[in-house]
């Protein structure tokens, strides 16, 4: 169950750090594309910024919910 | 600016103060053995530890930090808010379970969990206590930052009175106390925060020239010709005469006038336009000379005739369409509007006065640069992170090395993880990672609006970021002003309890042990952490005493590279990889901490905050330390085991 646990951490781990690495690059190395506005008239910039706070929190609820499913099993 | 003396924030803070005192003395009863105050029997309900996670980590620098530095640069302030936040999601993913299994006081306790050594334990001891006392400097710094102009009392007052404070708290009931400080700290900040950014959105956007005082700051021009002479033809200047600069204070594009009645000197900046004439706008200055005095546009600092203060800013210049107000807006629209907006935002200039010119001056001129709104939510436009606009790969790794440290930081902060031992088994500290995760998150997003909010206040004041966010509170309402200022202050209370436990528990459990031939008894153990609670509160006293001037936020920054260099390789390593010898940890722990250390105080960021040098004869080619020595950490760690693998290993 505990490595049960761990792998699903870790993957979702790789989810996030693949946004973010992608979100610290295109600050990074080019930074324009952060100013377009491709939807409702708000930047990428805070469009990325505001995914990223959600991801976290979602993918801490994905966690918390699969984990307890499977604890509640054993 | 004058800060008037808020009694009513007086109160507020007091009541929490007696609140939090209360509570200690009512649960010290409770924690007499070594469980009981280092992880309050880790009894505490997992909610109440989630929350107690945000009120243990949004510090002072999250809170005030964060909102000004959005205030006053828009967007590049919410990086840090993005980094922060990042950082939970490695505590939760890859630290939170193992931690809660393998320790059972500190930090160091997990580290050693294989190895049972005695170096581990003071390597680990040792960065437990370094990256604390670290941490410890700009709370109590933005202690005394904050008391002056919310209760008006002086920076030393603000310090004596948070490190007397935390001690008392973290002496009588420990953890069991520190949890409830903290919860109840985390849980009033995100309302509250909630509750201003709500009251932003309902106030939405207004057109001004100038703050909440009423007075318009006067663009003149456009004016051909050459200056200085050119000045003289404008007949809004015909009270005014020029000052000859002489080259001082910055001329061009500087230009300085003082009023022939009231002697108030006006500084202009003058603006180019395309069409080769320049508008003048018009500035604020400060100067302070060596005797002391402090000068408001050439006029001392007071209230009344013959006096001057610095003016309220904070406005838009247009709205999209041509309007002049937008009555209340919703919180997407509210940034698609600013996007279409122009900002009036104000940069800051020093000058020296010249040398052989008694008193020696120092002045620092507020000049105001209408941005569009499309500049401010775009990153890079704050001195920080200006570097990732430059075309040299060097600028842009020190914005990379920075947002490593944040995301490796968050979990290798030891005042963040015993808090993992305050819950009863694994599931639990998950359960609060989750919440805590949550709290922060929620709150990191209203920084934005609350950051924003403050910069279109008309209350900023341009000689302190620090103070954007309790500012906008009193241009909205005086008694949320008194609230959000008592927050801010326990903000700083909630964090150093956490600080100051943490390296207690470090001194009494990892390191007396290693200088004592007998184990101490519960009872000893106690006693010698409530003794080094006192000693490093005076010590944080001290500290935050000496480094008033030393800017807060920077050595929050210091604080997180530290802990990510000389902990998380370890952390890490040990759970994933068997080859891991306690070489190697101890190498790693001591590496990663001296050389992130010694990069930082040769960096040009120490060099010009510190030791007054010149950034550019800094001995390292940026500032932030940690994508050198965070890889560097690892590899000591990985080569040190293979050095050192045992020879009889299957």
């Amino acid at each position: 169950m505990t490595s049960r646990n761990s792998r699903l951490g870790l993957s979702l781990f790789a989810v996030y750090l693949v946004l973010y690495i992608g979100f610290v690059l295109l600050n990074t190395f080019a930074p324009n594309t952060m100013e377009a506005t491709p939807w409702a008239g708000i930047n990428v910039a805070i469009w990325y910024g505001f995914a990223l706070i959600l991801a976290a929190i979602v993918l801490a609820l994905i966690y918390g919910v699969c984990c307890g499913a499977s604890e509640d099993q054993s | 600016m004058i800060h008037s003396t808020s009694p009513i924030a007086i109160l507020f803070f007091l009541i929490f103060v007696a609140i939090t005192l209360g509570l200690s003395f009512f649960l010290g009863s409770r924690a007499k053995s070594s469980q009981g105050y280092f992880t309050a029997h880790g009894q505490i309900p997992w909610f109440v530890n989630g929350v107690a996670f945000a009120g243990d980590y949004l510090s002072a620098a999250s809170f005030l930090g964060i909102c000004g530095m959005i205030a006053f640069y828009g967007y590049d302030g919410f990086l840090y808010s993005i980094g922060y936040l990042a950082g939970w999601v490695v505590a939760l993913f890859v630290i939170a379970e193992p931690m809660k299994r393998l320790g059972r006081f500190t930090f160091a306790d997990a580290l050693n969990a294989r190895f049972q050594s005695r170096g581990i334990q003071l390597a680990a001891g040792v960065s437990t206590l370094a990256v604390s006392v670290f941490y410890l400097i700009p709370q109590m710094v933005g202690a005394g930052v904050l008391i002056q102009p919310l209760l008006g009392l002086p920076h030393w007052v603000g310090v004596l009175l948070v490190g007397a404070t935390v001690i008392v708290i973290v002496v009588t009931a420990g953890m069991v106390s520190t949890t409830w400080v903290q919860f109840l700290k985390g849980a009033l900040l995100v309302i509250f925060s909630a509750i201003l950014t709500v009251m932003v959105l309902n106030r939405g956007f207004d057109v001004k020239d100038g703050g909440l005082d009423g007075y318009q700051f006067r663009t003149l021009g456009p004016i051909a010709g050459e200056f200085p002479q050119a000045a003289s033809d404008v007949p809004e200047l015909a009270d005014y005469e020029l000052l000859d600069t002489g080259g001082k204070l910055g001329f061009p594009p500087y230009l300085r006038t003082r009023n022939k009645e009231t002697k108030e000197i006006v500084t202009w900046l003058i603006d180019p336009q395309t069409d080769g004439k320049a508008l003048l706008r018009e500035c604020q200055t400060l100067t302070q000379t060596s005797s002391g005095e402090v000068l408001v546009n050439g006029l001392p600092k007071g209230v009344g005739p013959g006096h001057a203060s610095l003016r309220p800013v904070g406005f838009l210049s247009s709205l999209p369409d041509g309007k002049t107000s937008t009555r209340p807006i919703g919180p997407l629209k509210f940034i698609s509007t600013l996007q279409q907006s122009e900002v009036v935002l104000w940069h800051s200039q020093k000058f020296l006065s010249s040398e052989g010119v008694e008193p020696a001056e120092v002045t620092t001129i507020f000049s105001p640069h209408p941005t569009p709104g499309s500049q401010v939510l775009r990153p890079g436009e704050s001195p920080t992170f200006k570097g990732i606009r430059s075309d040299k790969f060097v600028d842009k790794l020190n914005f990379l090395s920075l947002m490593l440290a944040l995301f490796c930081g968050t979990a290798s902060l030891p005042h963040i993880l015993i808090r993992y031992y305050t819950v009863k088994d694994a599931a639990a500290a998950r359960k609060s990672t989750i919440v805590g995760i949550a709290c922060i998150g929620f709150f990191y997003v209203l920084t934005l609006y609350m950051g924003l909010g403050a910069m279109t206040s008309g209350s900023l004041d341009v000689s302190d970021s620090n103070m954007a966010a309790p500012l906008l509170a009193r241009g909205l309402d005086e008694n949320l002003f008194a609230v959000i200022s008592a927050i801010a202050f326990t903000t700083v209370l909630g964090t150093v309890s956490g600080l100051i436990l943490a390296s207690a528990g470090a001194v009494s459990h990892d390191l007396i042990s290693l200088f004592t031939h007998e184990k101490l008894s519960e009872h000893e153990q106690v006693r010698v952490a409530k003794i080094a609670s006192v000693v490093v509160g005076c010590l944080a006293i001290v500290l935050g005493i000496l480094f008033q001037s030393l800017n807060v936020s920077y050595l929050v920054g210091w604080a997180f590279s530290v802990a990510a260099s000389a902990n998380l390789p370890s952390l890490v390593m040990l759970l994933f990889w068997r080859g891991v010898t306690k070489q190697g940890v101890i190498a790693a722990v001591l590496v990663g901490m001296v050389s992130s250390l010694a990069w930082i105080l040769l960096s040009g960021d120490t060099f010009a905050a510190v030791y007054g040098l010149p950034a550019e004869k800094a001995l390292v080619p940026f500032s932030q330390p940690g994508i050198v020595t965070i890889p560097l950490g690892f590899l000591t760690l990985i080569v040190v085991s293979l050095l050192t693998k045992p020879k009889t290993a299957v």
